[in-house]
């Protein structure tokens, strides 16, 4: 069963046509990789799902349409958002992040201290004095505290020291087996080692969609991600 | 000394009932970025509410009616402003030329219509009997209401602090006021939260109604021209969005006003313009405002 499904979605932004006729699946219990060189239109595709800007089209979530709604009921619906850029509330502490983002009676906050021990430390810390790492726990951890059916997450590794990418990837593997995920990510490595299903975009639309398998000697695609000798 | 010690208390007085008008405006405008010209609507709708309740209502004139008055002219206000928020600015939220036409508009017209019902003459709100008696303290005698306006702010503030601090609505309110997108991306209605801002801000003026129709001695449709322009002043020098820095700059202006128009009469708005002036032009954010906000 498919988690996602978007079909013939377009968004247009100040008169550009950002998103043209876009279509694809995100299959549940998997981790799905929406790759594309910058501005293709992946955090569109993301935003345009959360209803964040308007948009044409339909997208579905287990079959249940979600288009049009506000964005506080797709969320409530089961969607946990990371977006690009973290967008943390910085004047509010670390707990008061967290504790805004709760919807659920009883929040897995074992899940999230356990994966990022430094939140239980830094819980009366303000947000914004957090390093950009330490921001995007905070942004991954605002979406494992409700359980939802499925997680968009854009670009969490984009920014990050090295070291930061290793701690980010080894909390998206732990996330990747306990729901379904939407990611968009550049770091291919991080890619390679999570996704088991791909989309590939490129000037706003849909160029592949399946097994990363089968993208290994895709030249076409290859070249639309940018990459040489396929993704090993 | 004594004429000092009743100067200072009349203008703490003073200052309390401008930062009664101005909390609201300092929560709408400073929080939401809501340019609200009819806020001094919410202030007359609450004095009449108040003027209502007091003469239709209770039968006797004592502290508790008085008190049922406050709280009456309180929700009243809040109400009025919940609706004009519901059904005029909740579609023009970013929106700063229309929001200042269309609340301009609904003053106008409220006003109009109290005008039509009541007519421009003032009325006699009831007031419990010891509104006219005076305390002692040192050789001066200073009117008790005074201490009523300054402990009702005093509430007030600690309030509103309270609320926007360790609520759940005010964690809501302060996420919003940073990221509105994010706040509903996180599953929350945020347009509820900005109700509540509306509400709290009207409660705050149609409370100050009330008080300010018994300073004034009288309840008119017009009643709250001079004090809107006062309100705008003081959230203007305190800093957007600081109830601190509204409490400080009410207290300042109501001061600086009492003493300047004692020594030179006539004189008190013009120093408080100069005021204003010199706040702008050393300290654009305000007292105790943000930079950048």
């Amino acid at each position: 069963m498919n988690a996602i499904t978007l079909n013939n979605v377009d968004v247009y932004l100040s008169g550009s046509h950002v998103l043209q006729n876009v279509s694809f699946e995100v299959p549940s219990n998997k981790v799905t990789a929406l790759l594309g060189r910058n501005g293709v239109g992946k955090t569109t595709t993301l935003r345009a799902i959360m209803g964040l800007i308007p948009s044409t089209g339909t997208i579905s979530l287990f079959d249940k349409p979600i288009h049009g709604m506000p964005t506080y009921k797709i969320a409530h619906s089961g969607i946990g958002y990371v977006p690009e850029d973290r967008e943390i509330f910085s004047t509010l502490s670390v707990a008061e992040n967290l504790s805004l983002a709760v919807r659920d009676e009883n929040p897995n906050y074992d899940l999230v201290y356990k994966l990022f021990p430094e939140l239980l430390q830094r819980a009366s810390q303000r947000a914004g004095t957090l390093s950009g790492g330490q921001q995007q726990m905070v942004a991954i951890a605002r979406s494992l505290l409700n359980k939802n059916q499925i997680i968009l997450i854009d670009e969490p590794t984009k920014g990050l020291a090295p070291k930061l990418v290793g701690e980010v990837a080894e909390a998206l593997t732990h996330v990747a087996n306990e729901t379904t995920m939407l990611l968009v990510e550049q770091n291919l490595a991080l890619v390679r080692s999570v996704a088991e299903h791909i989309i590939v975009m490129s000037q706003g639309s849909v160029v592949f969609q399946g097994d990363p398998s089968n993208l290994q000697n895709d030249e076409f695609v290859h070249s639309m991600l940018g990459v040489s000798g396929g993704l090993h | 000394m004594d004429t000092f010690v009743l100067i200072a208390i009349t203008g703490i007085g003073l200052g309390a009932l401008f930062f009664l008008v101005a909390s609201g405006l300092s929560l709408i405008y400073g929080l939401m970025g809501v340019l609200n010209f009819a806020h001094g609507t919410f202030l007359t709708v609450g004095a009449f509410a108040g003027l209502w309740i007091s003469t239709q209502v209770f039968t006797i004139s004592n502290t508790w009616t008085f008190v049922g008055a406050m709280l009456f002219g309180g929700l009243a206000g809040g109400v009025f402003a919940l609706l004009v928020e519901r059904l005029v600015i909740t579609r023009l939220y970013e929106r700063h030329i229309e929001q200042a036409l269309v609340t301009v508009g609904v003053a106008l017209v409220v006003g109009a219509m109290l005008s039509g019902w009541f007519g421009n003459d003032p009325r006699l709100l009831p007031t419990p009997h010891w509104f006219i008696n005076t305390v002692t303290i040192g050789k001066a005698f200073v009117p008790v209401d005074r201490f009523l306006y300054i402990g009702a702010s005093l509430v007030l503030l600690i309030v509103l602090t309270s609320i926007l601090r360790f609520t759940r609505i005010g964690l809501i309110i302060r996420a919003g006021v940073e990221n509105r997108s994010m706040v509903g991306a996180l599953g929350i209605n945020v347009r509820l939260a900005f109700s509540a801002v509306f509400f709290l801000g009207g409660f705050a003026a149609g409370l100050g109604g009330v008080l300010v129709a018994a300073y004034q001695s009288g309840v008119t449709p017009l009643m709250s021209g001079s004090w809107l322009i006062y309100g705008f002043v003081v959230v203007v020098v305190g800093g957007m969005g600081s109830l601190g820095g509204s409490a400080l700059a009410a207290l300042l202006i109501g001061v600086v006003n009492q003493f300047t128009n004692y020594y030179f009469p006539g004189v008190g708005d013009f120093v408080i313009v100069f005021l204003l002036a010199a706040v702008l032009l050393t300290r654009p954010q305000g007292l105790l405002g943000k930079v950048g906000r």
